[in-house]
C-alpha cells in the first residue's frame, strides 16, 4: 500500500469542514448541529438521511398493507368502505415502490458505500447529492399530503382513462410528488455513474471492482434512462387531468393503452431498479460469509448489464391481455423469457461460491440465503406470466402479486436488510445483537412464505387482484395469508428496535467485524469524513480472500496435513483479512 | 386437502386443459429448480460451514463450461416454454372458428351489458349453449375493464373507445364466475356475474323465451340486426349510403370484412373497430374516391347504438372470400329456433330474419324496400328494446 496526501484543502474548506476541525472525528461526530446534517454534503450523512426518511415511509406503507390484510380475513371486508379500501391498497403501492424500493439501497447503502467502495472521499457531485435528498422530501411529502388530505385510489399504476378523467381523488399531487421524486432517483443515478468512471482509487480497475458498484452502476444507467419518461408520462396523465388535453382518453380522441406502453416502459426497468441493487449486496454477503471469491465474477458483473439492457426491452409482457397485437406480444415473451438466462446465471454462482468456502450464517448471511431462495421462487413465477397462454389466465390475479412480492420484498426487500446487517457495524461503529438478528432474518423468512404462498393458489383460482369484496369459497387462504403477515410484521419490527438500541448498547464493532476484503473495511468503523486518511492504492483482484483463516489453516494443517506451507503466515500478514478489535468468528 | 382450501379450480372451456398442462409444467420446473437450488445451498452450506474439516484445497473461481451449461441449458427450456406457450395463445386470441357465435359485451362502472344478436340482453349474467365456440366482442363505455372467466382460463381487457374479442368453447355445462379484473374504480370488486353453460336444447328455449330473466318485465326484443336498421333510418344514412341513392358514401352493402382502399392510399379491413371508427371519427380513413363529408356521431349514438348498426351492416351481405357474417348467422339460428320450437312468433324478429335473406337474394337493390318495412316495424319498438 502506497500512501499519497490527499489534495484540495481548498474544496474542503469550501464544503464546511476544515481539516483540522475533522481530525480525529468520525462522520457522524464531524458536526452536531441540525444545520451540520440538514446542509451536509458528506455522502454517508446523506446516506442517513435517507435512512431515515425511508424508513418512516415503509413505515406507512407497512400500516397499509397491514389494513390490507386484516380488512381481506373477510370475505365482505372488515371495517373499511370500497373507497378506503381502494386508498390503502394505493397508498402501500405507491409509497413502497415511489417511496421504499426505488430510493432503498440506492440512496442509503449505495450512498454510503460506493464512495467507500472505489476509494473516493466522496460522490462526484456532493451538492447534488444533498438536493436528491431534499427533491424526495418534497416528493414524498406532497403525496404524504395527498394522502392525508382525501387520498388517491388508482393503485400505483395509474391507469388511464380511469387516473385522467374519472378518478376524483388526489392524483394530480400525488402524480407531482412522483415527479418530484423522481428527480432525487436521477440524480443519484447521474452521481454514481460519474463517481464509478471518474473517481476509482489507483489501482482499482472495473473488474476488481466489488460486484456491488457493478449492480449499482447497472441501475443507475437505468434510472438516468428510465426515470424521464415515467415522468413525462405522469406529467401528460396531469396535462389531460387538468386541462383536458387529449393523450389518453378515447373520449377525447386518445389512446389509454399508449399509457400503459409509456407507464411500463419505465416501470417494468424500475424492477430491475430495485432488485438489482440487492443482487450486488447478495454477492457482497455470499462472498464475505464464504470467505471465498466470488464463482465468475465476470458473468456475475455483465448479468447485472445484461438484465439492465433487455429489462428495456419487455414493458409488453405487461400487457398481454390489453389490444397489443398478438406477434408484439410474442416478440415481448421470448424477450421475458430470456431474462431468466442472466438471472439464473447470478443465483447458480452464488450458489457455486460457497463451494469450498468457510461459511459463517450470521444474520446478513442468514438474510442472504433468505433472498436466494425466495428470489428464485420469484424468479421462476415471472416465468409462468412470460408464458403468454398461463398469463392470460393468471395476469391481474393474486399470482401476480405473489409474484412481484417475491421479487420485491424476497428480493428487493431482504437484500436491503441483509445490506443493513452487514454494514451497520461500518456505519454506525456499534454491533447488534446476532442472535435476535437472526431471529428476525428467520421470523420474516416464515412470515414472508406464509403470507404470499397462499396467494399463488389463490391466483391459479382466479381470485383477482384489487378486490375488496370476494367469494367466500378464498376465504381460508385470505386467512392464511393474513396470519403469515402478522408473522413477516413481526420479524420486519424486531430488526427496528435492536438497531435503534445498538445505536447507544451496542458493542463496539471495530474497523473489520467481518473480517471482510473490501476497501470500506480498511477505514475506521464509523469512516471519518473523508472516509480515508490516506489515498489507498489497489494491488489486489477482488474478493481475493486466501482460502484460510489463520485459524482454520492451522487446523488442516494439523488435523488433515492439506494446507499449503505458509499459509497461516500469508494470512496473518494480510491487512485485508486481518480483523482489528472484536471480531465475530 | 380440506373443502376450503382448494388446489384446483374446474376446467369448463376447451383451452382450459391446455392451459393447465402448460401450467403444471412450469409449476413442476418451478419446484424441481426450487429444490436445486435449495439442495445446493444446503448441502454446500453444511459441508463447507465454518469450522467443519472438509478439503478446501484448490478452489475453482470460474468455470467456463459450467457457466455455458447453466445459461444455454435454461434458456433452451426456456425457449420450448416459449413456443409452447406462444401455439397455445395464437389459438386462443387468433381469429374464432368460422361457426363462432357472437356475444357483445358493453362494459361500464360497475356493469357488465351482455347482448345477444337476436335481441336478449343481459346483465351480469352470460348464458351460453355447451360445445359451441363463442366469440365475446367488447367494448367499455368509460375505464378500462377485463371480462375474466377463471373456469376458461380466459381473459381480455375491455377497454373505451375499440373493441377487443376472444373466443371460447365451453365444454361443461353450469354456472361459472366472472369477474372484471382490471381495476376500474370504487366498486371493482362488485363487477361481477355468472355464465350459465346450458346444454343446446335448453339455450335455444331459453332464447326462444327471450330470457328467462327479462321475459315477463320487458317487451320481446329485436334483433341487434333490426335495432341497428332501425337507427340507419331514423339517422338518414341511406341518404349517402344507399346503393341507390346520392353516392355522397360508399355503398355498405358487403362492406363488412371486405379490404377497402382508403383516400391515403393505405388499405384496411372494413372490421368492427374500422366501422366504429368511421360512424364515430369520420374525418379519417376515409374510403378512395369519396369526400370527407359524413359528420362525426360522436356522442349521438351510445356503444350498444354502434354495436346494433354494426351488427346490420354486417347483415348487408358479406364478401365472397369471408363467410356469411357470423352475426347473420347467429341472426339466423335465433329465429329458427322461434319458429322450429313453435313458440310465439314475434313481427320484429322474422323481420330481422329477412334482410339478409333478401340482401342475398335480390342483391343491393332489393335492400332499400326491405329496410323501409323493417325498419318501420323495428322503429315501433325502439324505446322498449334500448331500455
Amino acid at each position: 500500500m502506497s500512501v499519497t496526501t490527499v489534495p484540495g484543502q481548498s474544496g474542503e474548506a469550501a464544503r464546511g469542514y476544515s481539516a483540522d476541525e475533522g481530525a480525529g472525528q468520525n462522520y457522524l461526530t464531524n458536526g452536531k448541529t441540525i444545520a451540520s446534517w440538514l446542509l451536509t454534503q458528506d455522502h454517508k450523512r446523506i446516506a442517513m438521511l435517507y435512512l431515515v426518511s425511508i424508513s418512516m415511509f415503509f413505515a406507512l406503507g407497512g400500516f397499509a398493507a397491514s389494513m390490507i390484510r386484516l380488512e381481506l380475513t373477510s370475505p365482505r371486508g372488515q371495517f373499511l368502505t370500497h373507497e378506503s379500501y381502494n386508498k390503502m391498497f394505493s397508498t402501500h403501492g405507491i409509497v413502497m415502490v415511489f417511496l421504499f424500493l426505488v430510493p432503498s439501497i440506492p440512496a442509503t447503502l449505495g450512498n454510503f458505500l460506493v464512495p467507500l467502495m472505489i476509494g473516493a472521499k466522496d460522490l462526484a457531485f456532493p451538492r447534488l447529492n444533498l438536493l436528491s435528498w431534499y427533491l424526495y422530501m418534497i416528493g414524498g411529502t406532497l403525496i404524504l399530503v395527498a394522502l392525508i388530505s382525501g387520498g388517491i385510489d388508482t393503485g400505483w399504476t395509474f391507469y388511464t382513462p380511469y387516473s385522467s378523467l374519472y378518478s376524483n381523488t388526489n392524483v394530480s399531487l400525488t402524480i407531482v410528488g412522483v415527479f418530484i421524486a423522481g428527480f432525487s432517483s436521477i440524480a443519484t443515478g447521474l452521481n454514481f455513474i460519474v463517481t464509478v468512471h471518474k473517481m476509482r482509487a489507483p489501482g482499482l480497475t472495473w473488474f476488481r471492482l466489488p460486484l456491488f458498484i457493478w449492480a449499482m452502476y447497472a441501475t443507475s444507467v437505468i434510472i438516468v434512462l428510465g426515470t424521464p419518461v415515467v415522468a413525462i408520462t405522469l406529467a401528460l396523465v396531469a396535462a389531460e387531468r387538468i386541462m383536458g388535453v387529449g393523450i389518453f382518453s378515447p373520449e377525447l380522441g386518445g389512446d389509454p393503452i399508449l399509457f400503459q406502453h409509456m407507464f411500463w416502459f419505465y416501470s417494468h426497468p424500475a424492477v430491475y431498479i430495485m432488485i438489482l441493487p440487492s443482487m450486488g449486496v447478495m454477492s457482497e454477503i455470499i462472498a464475505t460469509f464464504s470467505r471465498k471469491r466470488i464463482f465468475g465474477y465476470s458473468f456475475v458483473a455483465f448479468s447485472s448489464i445484461a438484465i439492465a439492457v433487455l429489462g428495456f426491452l419487455v414493458w409488453g409482457h405487461h400487457m398481454f391481455v390489453t389490444s397489443q397485437s398478438m406477434y408484439s406480444s410474442m416478440v415481448f415473451s421470448i424477450i421475458s423469457f430470456l431474462v431468466a438466462i442472466p438471472s439464473a446465471i447470478k443465483v447458480f454462482n452464488w450458489s457455486a461460491t460457497m463451494y469450498k468456502g468457510s461459511i459463517s450464517f450470521t444474520a446478513p448471511m442468514l438474510y442472504g440465503i433468505g433472498f436466494l431462495g425466495l428470489f428464485t421462487i420469484g424468479g421462476l413465477t415471472g416465468l409462468f406470466l412470460a408464458a403468454m397462454a398461463v398469463d392470460v389466465h393468471l395476469t391481474a390475479t393474486y399470482f401476480v402479486v405473489a409474484h412481484f412480492h417475491y421479487v420485491m420484498v424476497g428480493g428487493a426487500l431482504l437484500g436491503y436488510l441483509g445490506g443493513l446487517h452487514m454494514w451497520w457495524p461500518k456505519m454506525t461503529g456499534r454491533l447488534y445483537p446476532d442472535g435476535w438478528a437472526k431471529l428476525a432474518a428467520g421470523l420474516t423468512f416464515v412470515g414472508f412464505n406464509l403470507t404470499f404462498l397462499p396467494q399463488f393458489i389463490l391466483g391459479y383460482l382466479g381470485m383477482p387482484r384489487r378486490y375488496h369484496f370476494y367469494p367466500a369459497e378464498f376465504q381460508s387462504y385470505n386467512i392464511l395469508s393474513s396470519a403469515g403477515a402478522s408473522v413477516l410484521a413481526l420479524g420486519l419490527l424486531i430488526p427496528g428496535i435492536y438497531l435503534l438500541w445498538s445505536l447507544k448498547y451496542g458493542e463496539r464493532a471495530g474497523n473489520n467485524p467481518w473480517r471482510a476484503i473490501g476497501l470500506e473495511w480498511m477505514t475506521t468503523s464509523p469512516p471519518p469524513t473523508f472516509n480515508f486518511d490516506e489515498q489507498p492504492v489497489v494491488t489486489w483482484e477482488a474478493y481475493e480472500y486466501t482460502e484460510y483463516t489463520p485459524e482454520e489453516a492451522q487446523l488442516d494443517r494439523e488435523t488433515l496435513g492439506i494446507a499449503p506451507e505458509g499459509a497461516r503466515e500469508q494470512a496473518e500478514r494480510d491487512p485485508r483479512t486481518r480483523g482489528e478489535s472484536t471480531t465475530i468468528d | 386437502m380440506p373443502k376450503n382450501l382448494p388446489l384446483i379450480t374446474e376446467q369448463a372451456s376447451t383451452l382450459a386443459a391446455q392451459s393447465d398442462a402448460l401450467f403444471f409444467t412450469l409449476l413442476a420446473l418451478t419446484i424441481i429448480f426450487t429444490a436445486l437450488v435449495g439442495c445446493m445451498v444446503g448441502f454446500l452450506g453444511v459441508r463447507y460451514r465454518r469450522g467443519n474439516r472438509v478439503d478446501r484445497s484448490r478452489p475453482a473461481h470460474h468455470s467456463t463450461v459450467l457457466e455455458l451449461s447453466w445459461s444455454i441449458g435454461p434458456m433452451f427450456l426456456g425457449l420450448a416454454m416459449f413456443v409452447w406457450a406462444a401455439k397455445l395463445f395464437a389459438t386462443m386470441f387468433g381469429p374464432a372458428p368460422k361457426d363462432a357465435m357472437d356475444i357483445f359485451v358493453v362494459g361500464k362502472q360497475w356493469m357488465w351489458h351482455i347482448q345477444h344478436p337476436n335481441g336478449i340482453r343481459e346483465n351480469n349474467e352470460l348464458h351460453i349453449p355447451v360445445g359451441r365456440p363463442v366469440k365475446l366482442t367488447m367494448i367499455s363505455q368509460d375505464v378500462i375493464h377485463d371480462f375474466s372467466v377463471p373456469a376458461f382460463r380466459m381473459k381480455r381487457d375491455v377497454i373505451p373507445g375499440t373493441y377487443s374479442s376472444f373466443w371460447f368453447t365451453a365444454t361443461k355445462t353450469g354456472k361459472y364466475h366472472f369477474y372484471c379484473a382490471q381495476y376500474c374504480g370504487t366498486n371493482h370488486s362488485e363487477m361481477d356475474g355468472y355464465v350459465y353453460v346450458m346444454e343446446p336444447t335448453e339455450f335455444q328455449q331459453w332464447l326462444a323465451s327471450g330470457g328467462q330473466r327479462i321475459q315477463d318485465t320487458q317487451p320481446l326484443a329485436k334483433t341487434m340486426a333490426a335495432q341497428g336498421q332501425a337507427l340507419y333510418e331514423q339517422q338518414g344514412c341511406g341518404n349517402c349510403h344507399d346503393p341507390d341513392g346520392m353516392n355522397r358514401g360508399p355503398s355498405l352493402n358487403g362492406i363488412y370484412g371486405r379490404t377497402v382502399q382508403l383516400r391515403d392510399g393505405r388499405t384496411t379491413i372494413a372490421d368492427d373497430i374500422y366501422l366504429r371508427k368511421s360512424i364515430l371519427d369520420s374525418s379519417e380513413d376515409i374510403v378512395s374516391t369519396y369526400q370527407q363529408i359524413m359528420p362525426s356521431y360522436k356522442g349521438q349514438l351510445n356503444e350498444e347504438q354502434v354495436l346494433a348498426l354494426i351488427t346490420y351492416i354486417k347483415s348487408l351481405g358479406a364478401p365472397t372470400a369471408a363467410p356469411p357474417g357470423s352475426f347473420a348467422s347467429g341472426a339466423t339460428t335465433g329465429s329458427g329456433a322461434t319458429t322450429g320450437s313453435g313458440r310465439r312468433t314475434r313481427s320484429g324478429r322474422r323481420g330481422t330474419a329477412a334482410p339478409p335473406t333478401a340482401t342475398t337474394a335480390a342483391g343491393g337493390g332489393g335492400t332499400v324496400s326491405t329496410n323501409t318495412g323493417a325498419g318501420a316495424a323495428a322503429a315501433s319498438g325502439q324505446t322498449g328494446a334500448s331500455r
